[in-house]
């Protein structure tokens, strides 16, 4: 065991794979020299060469495409795109090739691949920098897109990914890189991906949240504790696939359900887990699926942010709402 | 110009030499010696913003900003010619420009102080927000380009971006649409070397970023970005091509950022400091102030007496933009849609609820 943060156990997953496999190439803007914006691949390029872990010009299209070229070609790419928000020159490739290349070619071509971002807000950035855009990804057909919210899950679920034979989106909740330090095992080890982690029993209350959220809702937890509510949490970790077993099973012991998520309201990640309460647990709810989520607004820059986040007292008072109804 | 300093020559046009002296007397700009100073005062007036900002932000006074420090030629070249009917398509260090254009200090500030407020330019007629996205706004100067050959204005747009925006698809479609329309626009490169931590030979396998415009049909021209005169005179001739229906024009500005990308960046990760000091020799202000002290222009005295009243100015501005109050919420909500759908409304009434109800709650 290790103590480690968010951004030491991302490095040590790319080190392990890198180390494990010689087809595995990690690349992307600032990725090589620098270690990343966040140095997350800090030491990587050093330990491993400028063939294998390297800098590329600026072009998130250019990097994805490329990817997926090396992908169907046999190598792994493990590819970096600086900010959730500087994704979308890249969606094209996304959509419309990473996602559908094993159907169009009826198995003949796949594109195994990973493609990190940090994600979220509240971290005072500028523009583009405190997106999140998972419910995006959630919805194109061909993509997983996985969330970690605990340094051991973001190493066990990376070396799944990278070990997977489909596209993975691996989104990095960025405002908890550093926040959060844990042991987390040394070695090699997996997390399968798809499997949501119970990480809280209660009786009255299921809330599911996943990356910095977790976090928020367990601070809720403490509120919901001393007004008497017992609250069962569970960390979704992946949007797609989505664990459905594990939310029907725990929204038909408390009878209610909240998500709480940072992108957007409508059409987003809590709508999808609200209908699947109602598809096959309906008779089991006491309660209207509750979401605690972002405005259906831009996120705003620093001074305003606080509107937009989801912290303990907005989580608590859906808690609380939902409890009562 | 454009064809002694043919891109395919891969040579750079520079009037002056690092010692201020005039090396290429046929293109020296004529500049009137009162604007030209007030160029030069200009620059400083950037510069010692610049400065400034990056130590509010070590304060903690402001969040993270992207410095001009040593790029302040291009964008006051720029703002010299640049006329109130013209358009500003900016990235996001072009202060200068920006400036010159009628956006106040106060007003970046706001911006990098987290208030969107500070993007709502009500004295700089025709300049869109800073763009974060790299290269993304150079496509909106070329349908600009479209609107004002359109209408047959007299208008002309200025796009900036950086030497790492020519890698994005955005950069070669927006020059490339342009060129088709043979529309008014001055796409200008601040080649500042990095992007980020990545040298412009690493985005790029061209001799040059100037060397581009030839493969879109476009007149083209690497200058010397620290030599005033060489952009002045760059861009002069560029406005000629472009009121003559011959535009748009690709200038490479070469420079050097004397700074961090932002103020998040160490560039001691990835340069050198014996690279720095190279550079510092080609430092735009140095060069141009050695030649108007030669000129009996200015002198340093001058500049000592300037330089305090400057920053009082830089400080007069930043306390009012510090003091500039709290964000409503509202402002979250009203100016996403010309009229707010009710679902949107109705949002914003559940979370006066939620606050009510803290306030209540929360002591």
């Amino acid at each position: 065991m290790k103590i480690m943060n968010m951004v030491n156990a991302i490095n040590d997953a790319l080190d392990i794979k890198l180390a494990e496999d010689n087809s595995v190439i990690v690349y992307g803007e600032d990725v090589g020299v620098e270690g990343g914006v966040f140095r997350v691949t800090e030491g990587l390029q050093q330990k491993y060469g400028s063939h294998r872990v390297f800098d590329s010009p600026l072009a998130e299209s250019g990097i994805v495409g490329t990817a997926i070229g090396m992908a169907v070609a046999g190598l792994k790419p493990v590819v970096e795109m600086q900010f959730c928000g500087f994704i979308y020159p890249a969606f094209n490739q996304i959509i419309s090739h990473a996602s559908r290349m094993r159907n169009r070619s009826r198995g003949v071509h796949e594109t195994p691949m990973v493609i990190r971002m940090p994600y979220g807000g509240g971290i005072n950035a500028l523009e583009h920098h405190s997106e999140s855009m998972e419910a995006i990804f959630g919805h194109i057909p061909g993509l997983k897109v996985v969330v970690p919210s605990t340094p051991h899950d973001a190493k066990g679920m990376l070396i799944s990914a990278i070990e997977s034979k489909d596209t993975i989106l691996y989104m990095e909740p960025k405002r908890i890189y550093r926040a959060i330090k844990q042991e987390v095992q040394e070695g090699k080890f997996t997390i399968p991906l798809g499997k949501a982690n119970v990480l809280q029993q209660g009786k009255d209350v299921t809330v599911v949240a996943y990356g910095a959220m977790v976090r928020e809702v367990q601070k809720a937890i403490v509120m919901a504790k001393e007004a008497g509510i017992s609250v069962e949490l569970i960390d979704l970790r992946s949007i797609y696939p989505i664990d459905k077993e594990t939310i029907v099973k725990s929204v038909k012991k408390t009878g209610r359900i909240i998500t709480v998520t940072e992108g957007p309201k409508t059409y987003g990640v809590g709508s999808e887990i609200s209908q699947i309460a109602i598809d096959e647990a309906f008779l089991h709810l006491e309660a209207p699926p509750a979401r605690v989520s972002g405005f259906d607004v831009i996120v705003p820059l620093p001074k305003g942010e606080h509107h937009y986040m989801q912290d303990q007292y907005k989580i608590f008072y859906e808690i609380e709402k939902t409890v009562k109804y | 110009m454009f064809n002694e300093f043919n891109p395919l020559k891969n040579t750079m046009f520079q009037v002056i030499d690092n010692e201020g002296k005039v090396i290429n007397k046929n293109w020296m700009p004529e500049i009137p010696d009162e604007k030209l100073l007030k160029i030069y005062k200009d620059m400083l007036f950037a510069r010692t913003a610049d400065l400034q900002i990056v130590s509010y932000q070590r304060q903690g006074r402001i969040y993270t900003y992207p410095p001009n420090y040593g790029q302040e030629a291009i964008a006051a070249a720029a703002g010299a010619l640049i006329r109130e009917e013209d358009w500003l398509v900016p990235a996001f260090r072009e202060m200068g420009t920006m400036l010159a254009k009628g956006v106040t200090l106060k007003q970046l500030f706001l911006y990098f102080m987290g208030y969107e407020d500070g993007s709502k330019y009500i004295n700089a007629k025709n300049t869109l927000p800073i763009s974060v996205p790299i290269a993304s706004q150079l496509v909106h100067a070329s349908g600009i380009g479209y609107s004002i050959k359109y209408n047959n204005q007299d208008k002309i747009v200025y796009a900036f971006v950086g030497d790492g925006g020519t890698s994005e698809g955005d950069f070669h479609e927006a020059v490339n649409f342009a060129g088709v329309w043979k529309v008014p626009v001055i796409f200008i490169i601040q080649n500042n070397q990095y992007g980020i931590s990545t040298p412009t030979h690493m985005q790029t396998a061209s001799e040059s970023l100037a060397v581009k415009s030839v493969a879109y049909g476009v007149k083209g021209v690497k200058v010397d970005g620290n030599d005033l005169f060489a952009m002045y005179r760059a861009i002069e001739e560029s406005i000629k091509i472009c009121k003559d229906g011959e535009g748009p024009v690709l200038i490479e500005a070469v420079t050097y950022r004397k700074g961090a990308h932002t103020t998040s960046d160490d560039p001691t990760k990835y340069r050198t400091k014996e690279e720095e000091q190279e550079w510092e020799k080609t430092d735009p202000l140095n060069r141009l102030k050695i030649y108007l002290i030669e000129r009996s222009l200015w002198s340093e005295e001058e500049e000592q007496k300037i330089v305090p009243q400057y920053k009082e100015e830089v400080d007069r501005q930043f306390i009012e933009a510090e003091n500039y109050g709290p964000y409503p919420k509202e402002d979250i909500f009203k100016y996403l849609y010309a009229d707010t759908p009710d679902d949107l409304i109705e949002q914003e009434r559940e979370y006066d609820r939620f606050l009510q109800w803290k306030k209540e709650k929360v002591k």
